[in-house]
C-alpha cells in the first residue's frame, strides 16, 4: 500500500543555501506524524515547500499518488492537503467567520460548508461566540484555533500544523493539544510540527527528529519519548 | 462669501475624478505594494481611446449614443494597457527589490506619454474632447455643466460597484486575502497572480472614466494630462490611506475642496494675498496633505501600520 504523503530525498534551498538537504518520510492514511527539532532546523521550509509556497530544488513530493513538484501553491489546497501556517497568520482585518469561510475558499457545497463552520464553532465555542469579530483582535491562543479550524474547512486528507502551541500559554497549548487528540481520534491524518517535543511525540504514531536540514533519528512517537539522545537534547533532561 | 457654493461644487467635483484615479492607485499598491507612477498615464490613455471611438463614429452621431461607446473605447485601451504592464513589466519583478518595480513604473509612464506624443495623430498639443449637449444648468447660486452630472454620476456609480464587489463577490473576498496576507491566500486556494491582475483592470477602469470625465470636462486631451493628475490621485490616495478604496475617494474629495477653497480664498486672507489664485492652488494641496499626514500618518481612513502585519 502507498502511504497517503511520500516525501523523498526533498532538497529546498533559499537561494544557495541549502535549508533542508535531502529528507525522505511517509504519512499514512489516519496516522499522525510529527516532525521535531531546534530553531532552523528546517520544519517549516518542509511545509511551506509541500503546500507549494517554496519550490523544492530536488527530490519528490507525493501526494495521493500524484507528483506535487511542479503544482502551483493554491491548486494544492484542492488536492486534500491543507496547511494551518507558523505564526498562524489568520487574515486579521475579517471576521472570524469569514475566515472559515476562506478556508472553504474553493469549495461549491454552500450546505455542506454551513455544517462545517458550525463544526468548528463546535470544536471550538470561542470562535462561535465571537464570529463577527474582526480575527486581528482575538488572543494569541484563539487565532490558533481559528487558523486549526479554518484550515479545517477544506475538510483536508492531510492537515498539516506548524507549531500551534507556539507562545501560548500552558493552559491554551493544552487545549490545543487535547483538540489534536480530538481530531486524531475522529480519523483526521496530521502532520504536526512542534517546538513542543513532549506533547507532540505523546501523541503521535511517528516522529522524525530534523536537525540543519536533515532527518537524524526516526521512530514511533513512544520510542523518540524515551529515547536517551532526544530526552537530552529535547527534554531538557541531563 | 456668495459664491462659497460654487467653489464647494468645482472642488467637489475636481476631487471626485481625483478619486476615480486615486482607487486604482491604492488597490494596486494594497495589493502589491507597488505606487504604479504610470497609472496617470493609463487615466490618460483611457481619454485617448474614448477620443479614438468619438473619432470614428462621424459627426452627425449623438453624443448619447457616442458616449457609452467611448466609454468603452477608453475602459478597453486603458485595460489592455494596464494588463500588459503588469504581466511583462511589473510581474517579473514581483520579488526584485522595491525600488526596481517603482523605477520600471517611472519608465512606463515616461514611455506611454512619448508613445502618445509621438504616435497619435496631432497629439503634440493637446486634442479637442467633444462635450456633451445640454446646459449649463443651475442649481441655487451653483451653475454646472452637463460633463458635471457625469462626474458625480460615475463616481457614485463607480464606488457602489467597488463596494459591491469588494465584500460581496467571492473574487472581492479573495482580493481583500491577498492584500492583507498573500501567502496564506495561496494557502486558501486563492489564485494570487489573477487577483492582482483583476485589481489592475478594475483600476483602470475608473482611470479610463476620470480619463472621459477630464476631456468632457475641459474640452480636451493631452499626452501629459496624466503627469499632474496622477500625482493629485496618489495624494489623494495617500491622504485617505493607501491600501483603503473608501479612503481614495475621500481623499480625493478633501483633496478637490481644499484646492478650490484655497483658490478662491487665500488671497482674501490678510497678508496672504500673494499665495491666492490657481497659481497656487497646487501647493495648497500638498500643505493640506503635510497637516493631514502630521496628524493622521496612516491617513483619514488608514489603518494602523501595527494591524497590517
Ligand atoms: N525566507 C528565508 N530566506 C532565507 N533563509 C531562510 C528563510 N526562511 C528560513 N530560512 C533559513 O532556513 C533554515 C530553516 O528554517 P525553517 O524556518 O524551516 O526552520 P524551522 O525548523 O521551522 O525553525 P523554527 O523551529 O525556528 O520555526 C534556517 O536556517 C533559516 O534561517
Ligand atoms: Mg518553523
Amino acid at each position: 500500500m502507498t502511504a497517503l504523503l511520500e516525501v523523498e530525498d526533498l532538497r529546498v534551498a533559499y537561494g544557495k543555501i541549502e535549508a533542508v538537504k535531502g529528507i525522505s518520510f511517509t504519512v499514512e492514511a489516519g496516522q499522525v506524524v510529527t516532525l521535531i527539532g531546534t530553531n532552523g532546523a528546517g520544519k517549516t521550509t518542509t511545509l511551506r515547500t509541500l503546500s507549494g509556497l517554496l519550490k523544492p530544488v530536488g527530490g519528490s513530493i507525493r501526494f495521493n499518488g500524484q507528483p506535487l513538484g511542479s503544482v502551483p501553491a493554491h491548486k494544492i489546497v484542492s488536492l486534500g492537503l491543507a496547511h494551518s501556517p507558523e505564526g498562524r497568520h489568520i487574515f486579521p482585518r475579517m471576521t472570524i467567520e469569514e475566515n472559515l469561510l476562506l478556508g472553504a475558499f474553493l469549495r461549491k457545497d454552500q450546505d455542506g460548508i454551513q455544517v462545517d463552520v458550525q463544526r468548528a464553532y463546535d470544536l471550538f465555542p470561542i470562535l462561535g461566540e465571537r464570529r463577527r469579530q474582526a480575527a486581528g483582535t482575538l488572543s494569541g491562543g484563539e487565532q490558533q484555533m481559528l487558523a486549526m479550524g479554518r484550515a479545517l474547512m477544506s475538510q483536508p486528507k492531510l492537515l498539516m500544523l506548524d507549531e500551534p502551541s507556539m507562545g501560548l500559554s500552558p493552559i491554551m497549548m493544552q487545549k490545543i493539544m487535547s483538540t489534536i487528540v480530538e481530531l486524531r481520534d475522529q480519523g483526521t491524518t496530521i502532520l504536526l510540527v512542534e517546538q513542543n517535543a513532549q506533547a507532540a511525540l505523546s501523541l503521535a504514531d511517528t516522529g522524525h527528529v530534523m536537525e540543519i536540514g536533515r532527518i537524524v533519528l526516526s521512530g514511533t512517537g513512544s520510542d523518540l519519548l524515551t529515547d536517551e539522545s532526544v530526552r537530552k537534547a529535547y527534554l531538557g533532561e541531563d | 462669501m456668495h459664491e462659497l457654493p460654487q467653489n464647494l461644487a468645482n472642488g467637489l467635483l475636481l476631487g471626485a475624478t481625483y478619486g476615480l484615479i486615486a482607487v486604482g492607485y491604492t488597490m494596486v499598491y494594497g495589493i502589491v505594494q507597488l505606487i504604479n507612477f504610470a497609472h496617470g498615464e493609463i487615466f490618460m490613455t483611457g481619454g485617448f481611446g474614448a477620443l479614438t471611438v468619438y473619432l470614428g463614429l462621424g459627426s452627425g452621431t449623438s453624443m448619447w449614443i457616442a458616449l457609452p461607446l467611448m466609454l468603452v473605447g477608453g475602459i478597453v485601451t486603458a485595460t489592455v494597457i494596464a494588463v500588459l504592464a503588469e504581466r511583462f513589466a511589473y510581474r517579473p519583478l514581483r520579488n526584485a527589490p522595491r525600488l526596481a518595480p517603482l523605477i520600471t513604473a517611472i519608465g512606463l509612464s515616461i514611455t506611454l506619454q512619448q508613445l502618445v506624443w509621438g504616435f497619435y495623430p496631432k497629439a503634440k498639443s493637446p486634442r479637442v474632447f467633444p462635450s456633451l449637449p445640454g446646459g449649463p444648468f443651475h442649481l441655487g447660486s451653483i451653475t454646472f455643466q452637463s460633463a458635471d452630472i457625469f462626474v458625480v454620476v460615475a463616481a457614485i456609480a463607480s464606488m457602489l460597484f467597488l463596494a459591491y464587489f469588494v465584500q460581496r463577490t467571492r473574487t472581492g473576498r479573495a482580493m481583500q486575502a491577498t492584500a492583507q496576507d498573500p501567502d496564506t491566500a495561496k494557502l486558501m486556494g486563492i489564485d494570487t497572480d489573477r487577483v492582482i491582475v483583476i485589481a489592475f483592470i478594475l483600476g483602470a477602469t475608473f482611470a479610463a472614466v476620470a480619463g472621459v470625465a477630464h476631456g468632457l470636462r475641459y474640452g480636451q486631451v493631452s499626452f501629459d494630462m496624466g503627469f499632474v493628475a496622477g500625482l493629485k490621485a496618489f495624494t489623494a490616495a495617500v491622504l485617505g490611506g493607501i491600501g483603503n478604496i473608501y479612503g481614495a475617494m475621500l481623499g480625493g474629495i478633501v483633496l478637490g475642496v481644499a484646492e478650490s477653497l484655497a483658490a478662491g480664498y487665500i488671497e482674501k486672507i490678510p497678508g496672504m494675498s500673494q499665495f491666492g489664485g490657481a497659481a497656487w492652488q497646487d501647493v495648497w494641496a500638498f500643505v493640506i496633505l503635510i497637516l493631514v499626514l502630521m496628524v493622521r500618518p496612516q491617513g483619514l481612513l488608514g489603518e494602523r501600520v501595527a494591524d497590517r502585519a
